[in-house]
């Protein structure tokens, strides 16, 4: 499937809009820098550095390329799983990891688990855990930025499990209805949790269940960089033109488990798994850049090299961070501390034991 | 000043906002050519437009989910849900995703959405047209919840929630939406959050109550003064942020308290006040906290005018409490 292919008779077929050649190893760095990212985090949550770790390996093509169709004006509604977005928007990544430890340079200041963050400045909103939620948001703020005039899209990010909870179907009901320049990208990584695709509905795709709504649904193979990046500018060139919604649906895999918590060997075979490394959109990507003499494989060794270093700098800066201020806790629950939430932070910051600090 | 009913000083509230601000807007079920099935978005798509008065799908987790998502990029939403007990379906986005937007982002994303619904019992609506849902949402850490009695209250209320920075959900009482007329006055009236107002002063018992049972409770309080029982009627208003300053104050002047709402009892907004009353007023106190309240049942349709607390209920209490030693 490497073009996109529509999934109603009445979809037009992408153009087939590949990425351009230049830009093909900037995405590249971009999908090592995830992989590396989140094998190094695997290892920092299981050596306790951090307390949790959300991978998304297997999804580095989806996701890098994406985020590379889009402009920096677009706004961005992840899941938890969108480091390969986050990165290629250009959050920095001393930010993330600030984040995943929870310290005193964390955005969210310490709040949320790891993976759950959002840089206003980048236009890329915070995550919750619900999933779905962010869904119908973003089709509000595609309403709200076409009323002001902004040509720009909003891009929600979301999962297989995800299409089957209610602010999914709200959401491209809304978005529909509306015309909302707004596009559903769904990464199809065949688990939601220990939940096979096959288990989550009987629609024979996902993005199927956007024809109801009128709203077209394209089926990507996720692996493939130009196959998403296509779908991708396709969506976004209708939205800005004034012809709504996209549902696409990326196909890939999860490679990892669904979260450090997680044991997928309880329900799923290496076999199925063994199957899918061989589709490392990593790897794919790679041949593609040897064949075309954009890369050497010792090119690609020192690639690998200096991002694994610059990784360790940048969690070498982040673990230097002194930790959350306690008595941060108290703000940000409404503009201004209540009577009552000054009264709970006095008697917090009275209490005869020392305030609990994280080191 | 103008004399109106309290539905309509909501939709002049409404009239108020849009018309200085363009990035007000409202959203929800029937608001627009219908003007909503109160009458209380009546007139405002003729002025404003579709663009600013839009009639949504019927999806309540969608009205709200969309009305943060405008928020989070600027624009002032006001999200009606056409009557509070189908506000559960939006409960997700209203608890999880509302109210902790600015906290949960380190307060980079503030979500200044304001929700409308119209509340409580009294108007033969049986289980789903006469619930009030307030407590769930007090309980909900982020929120502001509001819930003005008179005409002039809502159109002031409004007006603040519409202006404020945080997320409110204002609970309007439907069963007196028309039953209740007032002098509201003209223009940018506001009426502040966090400040109770005091019914009618009196030095042998508090009685605390807000919305449609401010009324009920107003009736009471007159009849037992004839009896000699000078009682204080306060309307919170406000329950986020609480006027807690009022509520002891008042305790601490009389030493007894009668808290009245229509809501069942068990973990009812009455249960806060009592607990405040207790950690903060105990020694004032010359007589148990006394609560006059809806039952701890679904609401019954046929025998709603029992269910609800009513004059003689209140006013049984009232005595009750003055008398006790
Ligand atoms: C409303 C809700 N129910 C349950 C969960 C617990 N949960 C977290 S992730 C997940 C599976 C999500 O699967 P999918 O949408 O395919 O996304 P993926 O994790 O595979 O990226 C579940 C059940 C949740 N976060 N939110
Ligand atoms: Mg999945």
């Amino acid at each position: 499937m490497a073009e996109p292919t529509p999934s109603t008779e009445n979809e037009p077929v992408a153009v087939a809009s590949r990425i351009p050649s230049t830009d093909l190893l900037g995405v590249y760095r971009m999908m090592v820098t995830s992989r590396v990212v989140d094998e190094r985090c695997l290892t920092l949550q299981r050596q306790g550095r951090i307390g949790f770790y959300v991978p998304m390996q297997g999804q580095e093509a989806a996701q890098v390329a994406c985020a590379w169709a889009l402009s920096p004006e677009d706004w961005i509604f992840p899941a938890y799983r969108e480091l390969g977005v986050a990165l290629t928007r250009g959050i920095p990544l001393k930010l993330l990891l600030d984040q995943f430890i929870g310290n005193a340079g964390d955005a969210m200041k310490g709040r949320q688990m790891p993976n759950h963050y959002g840089y206003r400045a980048f236009r890329f909103v915070t995550a919750s855990s619900p999933v779905g939620t962010q869904i119908v948001q973003a089709v509000g703020t595609a309403m709200a930025a076409r009323r002001k005039g902004e040509p720009i899209v909003t891009v929600t990010f979301f999962g297989d499990g995800t299409t089957s909870s209610n602010d999914f179907h709200s959401g491209l009901n809304f978005a529909g209805v509306v015309q909302a320049p707004t596009i559903f990208f769904c990464q199809n990584n065949q688990w939601a949790i220990s939940l096979p695709r096959e288990k989550q509905t009987r629609s024979e795709t996902l993005a199927a269940k956007g024809v109801a709504y009128g709203v077209p649904g394209v089926v990507v193979d996720g692996t493939d960089v130009h196959a998403v990046y296509a779908a991708v500018v396709q969506a976004r060139e209708r939205a800005l033109a004034g012809g709504g919604p996209t549902l696409i649906e990326a196909q890939v895999y999860r490679l990892g488990p669904h979260s450090t918590s997680d044991d997928p060997r309880r329900y799923r075979s290496d076999a199925e798994l063994n199957q899918w490394k061989a589709k490392d959109p990593i790897a794919r990507l790679k041949s593609e850049l040897l064949a075309d003499g954009q890369l050497t494989e010792e090119a690609d060794r020192d690639l690998w090299e200096s991002t694994k270093s610059e990784v360790s700098k940048a969690l070498a800066a982040a673990e230097a961070m002194p930790p959350v201020d306690p008595r941060t806790m108290f703000d940000d629950v409404f503009a201004r501390l209540s009577p009552q939430l000054e009264e709970q932070r006095l008697s917090f910051e009275e209490l005869p034991s020392p305030n609990p600090v994280r080191t | 000043m103008t004399e109106l009913t309290l539905v309509q000083a909501v939709n002049r509230g409404l009239f108020e906002a849009m018309r200085s601000d363009p990035d007000v807007l409202v959203l929800g079920e029937d608001v627009g050519v219908n003007g909503g099935v109160f009458r209380a978005t009546e007139g405002l798509l003729k002025e404003f437009g579709e663009e600013r008065v839009i009639d949504t799908p019927l999806s309540e987790t969608g009205i709200v989910g969309a009305a943060i998502g405008m928020a989070l990029y600027g624009l002032k939403p006001v999200a009606e849900i056409q009557f509070v007990d189908f506000i559960y379906p939006a409960f997700d986005q209203i608890v999880s995703e509302l109210a902790k937007f600015r906290y949960r982002s380190g307060g980079q994303y503030p979500c200044h959405v304001v929700i409308r619904s119209p509340y409580g019992g009294g108007i033969k609506g049986g289980l789903y047209h006469s619930q009030s849902p307030e407590a769930y949402f007090a309980h909900t850490s982020g929120l502001k919840v509001i819930v003005p009695s008179n005409p002039a209250d809502a159109k002031g209320l409004l007006l603040t929630a519409i202006h404020d920075e945080d997320p409110v959900l204002f609970l309007e009482p439907k069963r007196i939406y028309r039953a209740v007329t007032g002098e509201v006055p003209d223009g940018d009236h506001r009426v502040p959050f966090g400040l109770a107002s005091t019914v009618r002063e009196g030095s042998d018992v508090s009685v605390f109550a807000y919305g449609a049972m401010v009324h009920v409770a107003a009736q009471a309080v007159d009849a037992l003064a004839t009896e000699g029982i000078h009682a204080e009627l306060i309307d919170l208003r406000s329950l986020v942020p609480l006027d807690e300053k009022a509520l002891l104050a008042s305790v601490e002047k009389t030493g007894r308290a009668v808290i009245v709402h229509e809501a069942p009892r068990f973990c009812g907004f009455g249960a806060e006040l009592a607990a405040i009353i207790a950690e903060k007023a105990l020694y004032s106190l010359k007589a148990p906290v006394v609560r006059v309240t809806g039952y701890d049942t679904p609401f019954p349709y046929a025998l709603e005018h029992l269910y609800l607390p009513n004059m003689e209920r209140v006013a049984h209490a009232i005595r009750k409490t003055a008398q006790a030693a």
